[in-house]
């Protein structure tokens, strides 16, 4: 197992100082992830107007990957529709199941792709895939 | 001692091996030991010899299978210093132990408006089965709360043990913080008022001599999996009289002793808290890990443990970035170390060291209520057994150095 590939400078950027840590004022949806494995507890806030998904941001205490993972996430699904958004979930959990390889399919994910080794630190896989599943459950 | 060591780490096969390409460093023993090559070869031998059901057939199998079970229960009594091998009942693990007295005593014990004590470190397994009898009989659910140490302050056991309480439940060695508590004081104060006294064991049984009489327990609870045992293995113990009194927890095989169309009658103790065909294996496990231990003698694992412990210690207290939990005086606790790193979560800590081939705990250890008394999310726990060397404890403190470097921080 790499450290390198997992603590890589953008996975620390998004970890330590993400512009996306921050509240939203009346927001229109608030959900909360937790992961009871580890503690990590992540709160989504969104902003919508019509379908689409106007501002996003987190709160909340969890470890650098869940952290980075969450802040990747938002600054992916801002200004997307709710549709698009969900697809990006389904992409990116097809991808760390590796499910979904095909590297056009995946290369929506940009940043996020940061997580494709994740698999190699099974421990982690909650950490990575948190802000995922607690943003498809608030939207659904 | 050098020799003793290297004789000792040859008995675990486990230990010897490599984990990511390095040394495995084995600092999770609070969740689970590794098992000595006697124990796994004692299995081993019972399904090529002696296999078969106890309690049920008149053949040579059958005997021989009876014989080591119930060798095994003995073997436990005198372990933990019980009367009667009538006290020991086995189990599947401390969980069980802590439900079956939750559903088939204090169920029977606890009326409305009376109170159960239990403290603010108490592992799950000691707390829901205790939110349960408490929320079916609508009784009041009481904590002891800690000190700065994570000790628990004597006023909290004055105040909140009164003439209400009927039941206190209560863990001998923290799982989360290794603090050990006051038992003895514990249970004269609770007896005062009448109230019956669980001891949680599952820390404390593996790690240092346990005299249930001294400690004047009315019950206790422990694994046999921490403790070098195999895993599925458990006991309750409870004084003579007390288990009498309880009702079956499981119903049907070897628990009874008539049986007619519509009633029966059940088995003298300690068969009627054992129903169904037991985890025998488990108990020869267990049986077989307890004379290991009885060998090497448990004053000396304990004077090894906390020599480990103090050691760690001073060595943690000594880096900068690290924050500890619990008592700094490592006369007050077992062999049990949580931490954090300042500006890291304890899981990245945990991937980290696993990279070097450390395995230890990261998370709220079964003990959420605990971490939100303390306004942690979670710690990081090195836990140690016997086994465990002063030269893993350099190692691990080496690669401890290391983290806050992979996560980006200067030092
Ligand atoms: C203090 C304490 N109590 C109870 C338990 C539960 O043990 P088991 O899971 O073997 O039933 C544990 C295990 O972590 C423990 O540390
Ligand atoms: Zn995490």
């Amino acid at each position: 197992m790499d450290l390198n590939s997992i603590y890589s400078e953008l996975i620390l950027e998004h970890s330590q100082n993400s512009h996306n840590y921050r509240r939203i004022d009346a927001p229109t949806l608030s959900h909360k992830g937790h992961n009871p494995s580890c503690g990590d507890e992540i709160t989504l806030q969104l902003k919508l107007e019509s379908e689409i998904i106007k501002d996003a941001a987190f709160s909340g205490v969890g470890c650098a990957i869940s952290k980075a993972s969450t802040s990747i996430l938002i600054d992916l699904i801002t200004d997307k529709t709710k549709q698009e958004a969900l697809n990006l979930v389904d992409t990116f959990i097809g991808m760390i199941k590796r499910e979904v390889t095909n590297e056009e399919e995946l290369e929506i994910l940009e940043d996020a792709l940061a997580f494709q080794n994740i698999s190699n630190l099974p421990a982690r896989v909650k950490c990575a895939v948190l802000a995922w599943h607690t943003l498809k459950k608030s939207l659904e | 001692m050098q020799n003793f060591m290297q004789d000792i780490r040859k008995d675990f096969p486990a230990l010897s091996q490599q984990i990511n390409e390095k040394s495995l460093i084995y600092f999770d023993n609070a969740a689970t030991t590794h098992k000595p090559k006697q124990v796994i070869d004692a299995l081993t031998t019972y399904y090529e010899k002696f296999n078969a059901n106890p309690h049920r057939g008149a053949h040579y199998l059958s005997i021989k299978s009876t014989e080591i079970y119930e060798d095994a229960r003995e073997t436990v009594r005198k372990f933990i210093h019980a009367k009667s091998s009538k006290e020991i009942i086995f189990t599947k693990n401390a969980t069980e132990s802590l439900n079956i007295l939750a559903f088939s005593y204090a169920m029977n014990l606890v009326e409305e408006g009376d109170e159960i004590v239990v403290s603010i470190l108490e592992h799950h397994s000691n707390l829901l089965p205790w939110q349960q009898v408490a929320k079916l009989k609508g009784a009041t659910l009481k904590f002891l709360y800690l000190n700065k140490d994570g000790g628990i302050k004597d006023t909290e056991i004055e105040s909140k043990i009164t003439k209400k309480t009927k039941l206190v439940s209560i863990t001998h060695m923290s799982n989360a913080l290794g603090n050990i508590n006051p038992i003895e004081k514990i249970t004269t104060y609770a007896h005062q008022y009448g109230a019956k006294v669980i001891l949680d064991g599952a820390q404390s049984v593996p790690h240092m001599t346990i005299d249930v009489g001294k400690l004047g327990i009315d019950f206790m609870v422990f694994s046999g999996h921490k403790m070098l045992a195999p895993m599925g293995i458990g006991v309750l113990y409870g004084k003579e009289a007390l288990l009498k009194e309880m009702k079956p927890f499981l119903f049907g095989g070897n628990m009874i002793e008539y049986v007619y169309e519509d009633y029966a009658s059940f088995a003298e103790l300690p068969f009627k808290l054992e129903a169904g065909t037991q985890n025998v294996e488990g108990a020869l496990g267990l049986m077989t890990a307890i004379n290991y231990i009885n060998e090497i003698g448990m004053e000396k694992i304990q004077a090894i443990e906390a020599d480990l412990t103090s050691y760690a210690l001073e060595k943690l207290t000594n880096l900068d970035e690290v924050v500890l939990y619990g008592s700094k005086n490592s006369k007050d606790r077992g062999a049990v170390i949580s931490f954090n790193i300042k500006d890291v979560h304890p899981h990245d800590t945990a991937s980290i060291l696993d990279s070097y081939g450390v395995a230890v705990r990261a998370g709220h250890h079964c003990a959420q209520p605990l971490m939100r008394y303390l306004e942690i999310p979670a710690t990081t726990r090195a836990s140690f057994s016997f086994y465990n060397t002063k030269e893993e404890i350099d190692f691990f403190v080496e690669s401890l150095k290391k983290v806050r470097r992979w996560l980006g921080y200067g030092s």
